[in-house]
């Protein structure tokens, strides 16, 4: 839906084909009205290898399909055959740029079936990790937005800062992306020293930058005109099309996994919920633009309020025996994108029954997209698609 | 395209004319790709140098290693300042990073995109899924090995990589260009058949020509 | 909060099985037939209106698939599962694309991993994820991936394989 933006839409409609009986007009490829366009596995503000098949009359979309299947590899078949510790190096990779909350999930799956208690500088860890996960998650998404509207400098700038972020993660884990870090009954290793300091330096910087893209892009008048009263969602299509995350809460609801069912320490943090009224494409952005800040502001609270001493490993059984009773869970997250889960089937014996990923980017990239775009203008699309943040392994997995 | 669009048709002009076409041979050319041999002596070392100080890469991230290909544009590895750029479309690229591994579905796409780039060109691929199969070992969807497909010139192994070991990869790869010895492209050319043979025991939709430039 | 759910719907649905320990999961067992009629009547009575996900796990042994829609309510925060078993030969169930609209995605995907039916969904019979696949649907447990894989694509020679156990075990304890 597109409500007043750069590229109206009124004027003389009478060239474009009119709707039919079930408000979709007749698309007659023949006719030679209109066009198929594939906008394609490779495309402006890449996040992922996803197409979308537009069919297009003049400037305007008349339907879209998402096409997505280019990324799959058949994880849980793969879970399957592995066991229970030996799918942690798998399961990093079901969302790429943001692999600890697949690991937290997991982990957190496998104690809830079978008992196991995570010390308390073990929840601490995990917390620490996953907001810092959340952190780079936004930063390079911020630059894919500016970059989906032509501005390249901010992309430059948010890659620099996610680099300090991998850079804290490679002292913390031994690694800058697949950390397999969080593991079941707590975290492998503890801080290093001086790592707060080094964090807090980090964080200066990140704000400063921050004040920075604030005026560059959110001021912006050339970005306003882009994006203001651009893929507009309404509130009443929240629960029919499951919608979470920041796409929601922009649109005025008030989900947030971190509030609702806390996990980890997030029961002893204090925040603030981000939410907007009018979810256009600007109003989202400008929300995670808020909740990076909000991020940086749970860092700096996480590291101050930390035990220094303290188990953050439970003792684990033999893990190459190692079984779980039959039951179901299923277990859920915030990551960058909305609620993010984990629903894991195990009938008692040492290899999953089965792990079934829920990701965020399953409902909106597929039914919400493409009820988003029609009446778009193709100039548009991209921006939509960046807004949304969707992360296509995760849909295919 | 679907599969019927590619067979015999009859189409009608503007004019009201009814003629038939035959898509495979009438919209696209049935050639087959050639060799290209290099000039005599230090022409060709000149050439050389020039082709490896400007290597332009398609931006076409096809799988994981498409995270850790950001970080090369940043001024904090900074990949630019090598001569490589990034490109948007294969008609001004002339390196292809395979990053990581490839489904049956973006193979189909990769290939089309290969054939479409312009000689001489080099294929590089990234981490171990493209060398045997990496932790996708036992997967139905993912490919085991990328040379069988297409004409590797320098793996780099890892899973990731880090931006250094992808630095230290576009280096050997410069070296052996100055060498005269990345000649993927002719061995292509060469090989056609077998690739080709490769390539359609895997897709199993084949709707395109066989040489797609 | 659960025990006045639960005994509603018993009112109503034939309840083979109530499990789930915690205070905001359980997961009820209702026969094929009820299956959908049970959640639309938690969605439009109870407030369970945001769908989780919709999906199904294989149980080879007794030849039968068991769907779960997970169901989560925004209120007072609590999930509820409702599982139901379907045969495996001939695997058909009614579609609840009226409840949410995004429900078809998921039905999509069921429809080509997994071979179950969902007439009626709006584009169920598209290819989703696989392309060109000519097997059956790879998430069934009779479907081996690994014989599979070894014996469609070409494998590159010289990988080894050990058992983590017995190479943990020689580590360890080489003496032993």
């Amino acid at each position: 839906m597109n409500k007043k933006g750069l590229f109206s839409l009124e004027g003389d409609r009478s060239m474009y084909p009119q709707p039919g009986a079930d408000g979709k007009p007749e698309i007659d490829l023949a006719s030679h009205k209109f066009l198929k366009l594939w906008q394609g596995p490779n495309h402006p503000g890449i996040t992922g290898n996803m197409s979308v098949e537009l069919t297009v009359c003049g400037d305007e979309v008349v339907e879209a399909k998402t096409h997505v299947g280019y990324l799959h590899r058949g994880f849980e078949k793969l879970m399957e055959r592995r066991k229970y510790i030996q799918n942690f190096p798998l399961v990093c990779r079901i969302a790429v740029p943001e692999p600890d909350y697949n690991e937290f999930n997991y982990a957190t799956a496998i104690e809830r079936l079978s008992g196991i208690e995570v010390p308390e500088k073990g929840l601490w860890l995990r917390t620490l990790t996953l907001e810092m996960a959340r952190l780079q998650g936004f930063l390079m998404w911020i630059g894919g937005m500016a970059g989906a509207v032509g501005f390249g400098t901010v992309g430059q700038w948010s890659n620099y800062l996610r680099d300090l972020i991998l850079d804290r993660f490679e002292e913390l884990t031994g690694a800058r992306i697949y950390h397999i870090y969080i593991l079941p009954g707590g975290v492998r290793n503890d801080l290093p020293e001086g790592f707060s300091a080094r964090m807090e330096e980090n964080l200066k910087e990140i704000t400063g930058f921050m004040k920075d893209i604030r005026r560059v892009l959110f001021d912006n008048y050339v970005y306003k005109k882009r994006t203001v009263g651009v893929g507009y969602i309404d509130p009443t299509w929240i629960y029919p099309y499951g919608i979470v995350g920041p796409n929601a809460r922009a649109a005025g609801s008030m989900n947030d996994v971190r509030k609702d069912s806390p996990y980890g320490k997030y029961a002893e943090l204090d925040f603030a919920v981000n939410h907007a009224v009018e979810s256009d494409v600007y109003t989202r952005s400008f929300l995670r633009y808020r909740e990076l800040l909000t991020d940086v502001g749970l860092i700096r609270q996480i590291l101050h309020k930390m035990p220094s001493q303290g188990e953050f490993m439970a003792k684990l059984p033999n893990m190459l025996n190692f079984t779980i009773p039959a039951g179901e869970t299923y277990v859920r997250s915030e990551c960058t994108r909305g609620e993010f889960g984990y629903y894991l089937v195990s009938d008692g014996s040492a290899y999953p029954r089965r792990v079934n990923v829920r990701g965020p980017s399953y409902t909106h990239a597929v039914a919400l997209l493409e009820k988003m775009l029609v009446n778009a203008n193709i100039a548009d699309v991209a921006q939509i698609m960046v807004s949304l943040h969707t992360y296509p392994p995760e849909i295919e997995r | 395209m679907r599969i019927d669009d590619l067979k015999k048709k009859m189409v009608a002009s503007p004019d009201g004319e009814e003629f038939e076409v035959d898509p495979m041979t009438d919209y696209f050319c049935s050639d087959r790709p050639e060799v290209v041999k290099p000039v005599k002596g230090i022409l060709e070392k000149f050439y050389n140098w020039a082709r490896s100080e400007s290597i332009w890469i398609l931006g076409f991230g096809t799988g994981c290693g498409a995270i850790e290909m950001r970080p090369l544009m940043t001024p904090r590895f900074d990949a630019y300042r090598y001569g490589i750029q990034w490109r948007p479309t294969p008609r001004q690229a002339n390196m292809l990073i395979v990053s990581g591994y490839l489904s049956v579905k973006t193979l189909k796409r990769v290939i089309r995109v290969y054939e479409q780039m312009q000689n001489p060109k080099y294929v590089m691929g990234l981490g171990s899924c493209t060398i045997n199969g990496g932790m996708y070992y036992d997967s139905y969807n993912t490919i085991k090995r990328l040379d069988y497909y297409l004409p590797v010139d320098v793996y780099v192994a890892g899973c990731m990589p880090r931006p250094e070991a992808l630095l230290a990869g576009f280096e050997k790869l410069k070296q052996l260009i100055r060498e005269g010895n990345a000649e993927g492209a002719n061995d292509y050319a060469n090989r056609f058949d077998w690739y080709k043979a490769n390539q359609k025991a895997v897709i199993l939709n084949w709707d395109m020509p066989d040489y797609n430039w | 909060m659960f025990d006045q759910i639960i005994a509603a719907v018993k009112e109503q649905f034939t309840l083979t099985e109530v499990s789930g320990a915690g205070p905001v999961l359980r997961f009820i067992t209702v026969p094929k037939d009820q299956a959908v009629n049970a959640v639309r009547f938690l969605l439009e009575k109870h407030g369970y209106k945001h769908l989780v996900l919709l999906t199904a796990v294989d149980f080879l042994e007794v030849g039968e698939f068991q769907l779960t829609y997970l169901l989560h309510n925004p209120e007072n925060k609590s999930d509820i599962g409702v599982r139901t078993r379907i045969d495996r030969e001939g695997a058909t169930m009614e579609s609840a694309h009226d409840l949410w609209p995004t429900i078809a995605t998921y039905q999509r995907e069921l429809r080509e991993m997994f071979g179950i039916r969902f007439p009626g969904s709006p584009g169920v019979d598209d290819d989703f994820i696989l392309e060109g696949w000519q097997q059956m649907p790879p998430y069934r447990r009779d479907f081996d991936t690994k014989v599979f894989a070894e014996s469609f694509y070409p494998q590159r020679e010289g990988r080894e394989t050990h058992d983590p156990a017995t190479y943990m075990k020689e580590k360890l304890y080489p003496n032993e």
